[in-house]
């Protein structure tokens, strides 16, 4: 966690002198005590100046949450979390940032070159204290960007706010559709988080309305500092198209060891969910030390027919990720797409893939999923395809690929498939492979450097996936992938 | 020029070079023949820096620099090209963006300025043109699915736009028909000149009658056993490398 021992002290202090929520503001970091109960979803809630309705939510979640336990069917190893020992409110503001980029960690600063992101970028993403207001516009010209994009948005009538803005200012959207996707109750961490969740998005795409924009665009420059615990709401109503990516190309040295979001999407009749991401949070040392845990529920409903959801992502951060994007596939003839990359390297551990439930008539599905493993790591694929005695003509086809990076590494592929409709056809190919050092001397007789050769080897590999990602962030999504594997080969 | 100094390497402590003593001036096309097992493919993997191999003694350098100390990629930048017996698939990558990165990899660590995709390619199809092969091979990804003939004619065209000052052909010509040949031939041909050289590795004196060598030296347990002109191809290839072998020994 970021605090600092004396502010602990000045919280402790705080709530011992007894104050309500054990809540105090004389310092400029808003932070609760530590643990986990009733009082402190209280004080999330009243900070948040929610309506009882999400309040009364959160308090059934958190009571399903306490009857629950941590899922143990995942191939991921990692000592007790204690969930009393974590902050579950901090207000975004954190410790203070480094005054300029000659403070910050060189080692970050060289990978923020060799991913290419433009100076100006960087020292926003390594959190260097921004000047007054006027300067900012000046340097990053985040203000008036994001009023544009906002009077666009605002114009073709898409909503797109942090979900706790949602709740006071569309209310009725917020509780006609919040898990709706991802019931409290649906397993141990998205219970936890709708017990606790803090802040995510917000985005409904109107009947009939394309989003104007990819909302990258936007969220690059906004979602510096998102929460532990986040909450995602995409909503297209009939004939809505969005595309939205999550996350950013810089790693982020980000010290909460505990990661459970949750993402919720709704398509109904003719809309179009694309939904991508990039994930890059710390991954521990070489030794193992530290990293995030990540456990992630994400899940698109295709409500209407000839709806279509895509889940896209490149996965290369965390010590653990526990993850499986799915779709259910309701309306008839929905369409429900799954491609990923995750890399895993020294001692990370990745147990993640997605799950399609057929349930409406010809619903298509496609998987591809490719997973690189390289050091002491662990990378597993697990993925369901279900479907449904209704679900006539449904199609599934599924590719898993494994690409193994030296010989202490694992790539593992659980597929799970379960069809009750004897007109459905599905299809699995699974390969794996390593980087040969026959390829890896073909390469560096031609004057590519191990790395430079790795990089190719690699990005060749997932280019089924890659494509799939919006353009710009394709290249830098290239550009990850070999920084993230340098120093695996040799 | 690529000069070589009492040459030993083995693998897995197994000697297959012993000694061996050779010298291909700039601009000059120099032929290694001989039986299997005799050390060839050893020689030009020991040349390009392959894992595995172990020098044991000697010394070669190209243009003064010394290879030996060098990783393979310096050794490539140093103006070193190998075309494989059996050149390497890469799934997935594009021909073109490979040879790209390649080539301005070398440019940089030689100092020169990077192509971009439009002057690159403008490049490739000039050559690709020049050498009588089919455009759609840049598009195509690195060998894969290529003919044993394509692959081949694929290494000639990475060494035309890489352009080296020495190129090693290992067994090039195996598994090639007489029109392959023909391609393999005048790509090698095209590029001979004073800033040009080459090492043609081959068992058969065929590919010979194309590229024809200014000189052509005789391999045999890891040793050069006889030089000569070209001529001596055609004595070997009338006698068979027994005869001539056991004459020199």
């Amino acid at each position: 966690m970021p605090a600092v021992p004396e502010t602990l002290d000045a919280v402790q202090a705080a709530t011992e002198s007894g104050y309500k929520w054990g809540f105090s503001t004389d310092i400029d970091m808003e932070l609760a005590p530590k643990g986990l109960n009733e009082d402190i979803i209280r004080l999330i809630s009243a900070r948040k100046n929610e309506p009882d309705w999400l309040l009364e939510w959160r308090l059934k979640a958190f009571a399903l949450w306490q009857t629950m336990t941590e899922p143990s069917w995942a191939k991921l190893h990692h000592p007790p979390i204690d969930y009393q020992d974590l902050h579950y409110y901090a207000a975004p503001k954190r410790k203070p940032g480094p005054a300029s980029l000659d403070e910050v960690d060189p080692e970050l600063l060289a990978m923020y070159e060799k991913l290419g992101i433009p100076l100006k970028e960087r020292a926003a993403l390594a959190g260097v204290e921004q000047p007054p207001q006027v300067a900012v516009d000046a340097v990053f010209d985040s203000v008036s960007v994001a009023t544009t994009f906002r009077d666009t948005l605002a114009k073709a009538g898409v909503i797109f706010c942090p979900i706790s803005e949602a709740v006071q200012e569309h209310p009725e959207l917020v509780r006609k559709y919040l898990g709706s996707v991802v019931p409290a109750g649906d397993n141990y961490f998205a219970a936890l988080n709708s017990a606790v969740f803090t802040d995510g998005s917000f985005v409904f795409i109107p009947k009939g309305v394309r989003c104007p924009m990819e909302l990258s665009t936007y969220f690059r420059i906004n979602a510096r500092n998102t929460g532990q615990f986040e909450r995602t709401l995409i909503i297209a109503e009939e004939g809505g198209t969005v595309s939205y990516l999550e996350g950013c190309t810089a790693p982020q040295r980000d010290e909460n060891q505990l990661h459970a979001a949750v993402v919720e999407l709704v398509a109904l009749d003719d809309a179009r969910i694309k939904y991508s991401t990039v994930q890059n949070w710390y991954p521990g040392d070489a030794e193992g030390r530290g990293g995030i845990y990540n456990f992630v529920t994400k899940r698109g409903a295709c409500r209407g027919a000839r709806s279509k959801i895509s889940w896209t992502q490149v996965e290369t951060g965390s010590a653990i990720t526990w993850k499986y994007p799915s779709c259910i596939l309701q309306g008839d003839e929905s369409v429900g797409e799954f491609y990923s990359v995750a890399v895993t390297t020294n001692r990370q551990q990745a147990d993640t893939g997605t799950k399609m439930i057929h349930i409406g008539r010809n619903t298509r599905s496609t998987i591809v999923s490719k997973g690189i493993s390289a050091g002491r790591s662990d990378n597993t694929y697990r993925g369901l395809v279900r479907v449904l005695p209704r679900a006539h003509g449904a199609r599934n086809f599924t590719q898993c690929d494994s690409l193994l990076i030296g010989d202490q590494c694992g790539a593992h592929t659980v597929p799970y498939i379960e069809s009750r409709n004897p007109t459905a056809k599905l299809e699995h190919e699974a390969t794996t492979s390593k980087i040969s050092e026959d390829q890896m001397f073909y390469c560096r007789q031609r004057g590519l450097s191990q790395e430079d050769a790795v990089g190719l080897i690699v990005n060749g590999f997932c280019k089924d996936v890659l494509k799939e990602l919006p353009m710009e962030f394709a290249v830098e999504a290239q550009k990850l992938l070999a920084v993230s594997l340098e120093g695996s080969v040799g | 020029m690529l000069k070589i100094d009492a040459l030993a390497a083995s693998i897995e402590d197994k000697d297959i070079l012993r000694g061996i003593d050779l010298a291909v001036p700039d601009g000059e096309v120099h032929a290694i023949m001989g039986p299997n097992g005799s050390g060839k493919s050893t020689l030009s993997y020991v040349l390009a820096g392959r894992d595995g191999y172990e020098v044991t003694g000697g010394t070669a350098t190209l243009n003064g620099q010394d290879l030996l100390a060098m990783e393979p990629e310096e050794r490539a930048a140093a103006g070193l090209f190998l075309a494989f017996q059996y050149p390497v698939e890469l799934p997935g990558v594009n021909n073109a963006n490979f040879l790209r990165t390649a080539l301005n990899a070398i440019r940089r660590a030689r100092g020169e300025a990077e192509l971009d995709a439009v002057q690159f390619l403008k490049l490739a199809r000039a050559e690709a043109k020049r050498l009588s092969m089919p455009e759609d091979m840049l598009k195509r990804n690195v060998n894969v699915g290529f003919s044993g003939g394509e692959k081949k004619r694929n290494e000639v065209l990475q060494m035309a736009i890489l352009r080296p000052r020495i190129a090693i052909l290992d067994e090039t010509d195996s598994g090639l028909d007489i029109d392959a040949l023909k391609i393999v031939a005048e790509g090698v041909n095209a590029l001979r000149g004073p800033g040009f050289s080459a090492l043609v590795i081959t068992h058969y004196q065929r590919l010979l009658d194309h590229i024809v060598p200014d000189r052509v030296h005789v391999l045999s347990a890891g040793r050069i056993v006889r030089s000569g002109g070209p001529e001596l191809a055609h004595e070997l290839e009338a006698r068979g490398y027994a005869d001539v072998v056991a004459e020199a020994a």
